[in-house]
């Protein structure tokens, strides 16, 4: 269930919908999804600690988002993580904002 | 899984006409009908030839706002009959109120718990009324939302039109909505719908549009770019040299409907991926994205990702910039 919305079976994220082979398929090959998943927090914490989050999987089914201070936020679906990481972090995370944009520039560059 | 149709535009356009006319072809035999009734008199309702028993007549006004449940409500009803056996369809077409946005109706599609395991969407189709369109597109925003979230446009009213109205209509279409196909109603039922669907675009993208000196635009940007003045809407393509990393694409393609959805009003592309021969098709309407599909091959042409976005009030080359950012790929350049 959404710990959101309430609404059953809604971790349904539009990059899970396609069957890549061993890795969007559901009911097999977990060790493939878990590898997936791993990647997915890894692409997320690279935004997230512009703002010093970090985000874990959590139980092996959830996620946790974390500020320095300790403060957390569990949740179920990713497509839940940026409006979790927002609250947590009191401000927001905008793709096409200056800042971040020339603070992932300069991390590549380095 | 159903598919849904969408058949909106803008008040007056007609729709109505043109349901009437694809409910005589033979591919449309076994479609289903929603229609919505706007105000006290359905006068579409009215005008519809075609009332039968798969025909759900939506009880309020405008479907942006306020029916969105009863979409929800009359996709269940017409599920359970066919499940019991009452009546058989094999698509439905949903024809909205001339102010209608598309997008609600499209996200309850993905978005409703039982609806989305039995239907999905199906292509949005939109009329657009050649004498009057080029003044609505200027006031109207219900309009540009209309033929922004379009995936075939039918041009209507052709036979009434001046050549200079077809001719800046067709311009504008073109601005404002380059991933969709523009046909005139006045063409069999057909060549309207053929190649009709929600992941036809590859071959719009490719062919339709070749940028030349002459179409009116600037070429500064480094990505494709059509600006309509009047409402600020921006169609932008960028081509990707390189196969993209779908972790990285689906980061970036989250957070920025996250940030922006409300002014993204489409998404459109095809995507060369890391690990895969075949091309992904994607496509998405403001923060709505649907299931993305395999494509069975990739169109002629190079083998390069293509991604359209039609937008307000968002600079090209931060999309260009903040993609490159995200992916690691620089290689992000013009449409050719």
């Amino acid at each position: 269930m959404c710990s959101l919305c309430g609404i059953l079976g809604c971790d349904d994220h539009w990059t899970n919908a396609i069957a890549r082979p061993g890795i969007y398929t559901r009911n097999h090959d977990s060790q493939s999804r878990r590898a997936e998943s791993a990647r997915r927090v890894k692409a997320a914490n690279e935004i997230l600690s512009y703002r010093r989050l970090k985000l874990d999987i959590w139980q092996s089914r959830s996620y946790v988002v974390s500020s320095p201070t300790g403060a957390s936020s569990v949740f179920e679906a990713l497509s839940h993580l940026w409006p979790e990481a927002e609250t947590l972090a009191g401000r927001e995370f905008d793709p096409l904002d200056e800042g971040l944009l020339s603070w992932m520039e300069e991390r590549a560059r380095s | 899984m159903t598919p849904v149709v969408l058949l909106t535009g803008f008040l007056g356009s007609g729709k109505t006409t043109l349901l009437q006319r694809l409910l005589t072809d033979a591919s449309m035999a076994g479609a289903a009908v929603l229609i919505n009734e706007f105000g006290e008199v359905g006068l579409d309702h009215h005008l519809l030839d075609r009332i039968d028993d798969n025909v759900v007549l939506l009880k309020s006004g405008c479907i942006c706002c306020t029916v969105r449940g009863e979409v929800a409500d009359a996709l269940s009803k017409l599920n359970t009959m066919r499940a019991s056996g009452d009546i058989a369809f094999d698509r439905v077409v949903i024809e909205t109120t001339g102010l209608a946005d598309p997008y609600p109706v499209l996200q309850t599609l993905t978005a409703h718990p039982v609806l989305r395991s039995h239907f999905v969407n199906g292509g949005v189709l939109t009329t657009v009324d050649a004498v009057n369109a080029s003044l609505q597109v200027e006031h109207r925003a219900e309009a540009v939302r209309q033929i922004t979230a379009a995936d075939r446009i039918v041009l209507t009213k052709t036979d009434l039109a001046t050549p200079e109205q077809i001719s800046d209509i067709r311009a504008r279409l073109l601005r404002i909505n380059p991933a969709a196909r523009s046909v005139t109603s006045d063409l069999d039922v057909p060549t309207i719908l053929g190649g009709f669907g929600p992941a036809t675009f590859a071959d719009t993208l490719s062919s339709d549009h070749v940028c030349t000196p002459t179409c009116g635009h600037d070429h500064h940007h480094h990505g494709h770019h059509h600006h309509d003045a009047d409402l600020d809407v921006t169609s932008f393509s960028l081509v990707i040299d390189g196969a993209i990393d779908w972790t990285m694409f689906g980061t970036w393609l989250t957070l920025l409907l996250h940030k922006h959805g409300d002014r993204i009003f489409r998404v459109k592309g095809i995507l060369a991926l890391e690990g895969e021969d075949r091309p992904i098709a994607i496509h998405g309407v403001q923060h709505l994205v649907h299931a993305p599909t395999h494509m069975d091959h990739w169109p002629a042409g190079p083998r390069q990702s293509r991604l359209v976005f039609i937008m307000e009030g968002i600079s090209p080359d931060a999309i260009r910039r903040s993609f490159t950012a995200f992916t690691g790929l620089a290689d992000v350049r013009a449409a050719a």
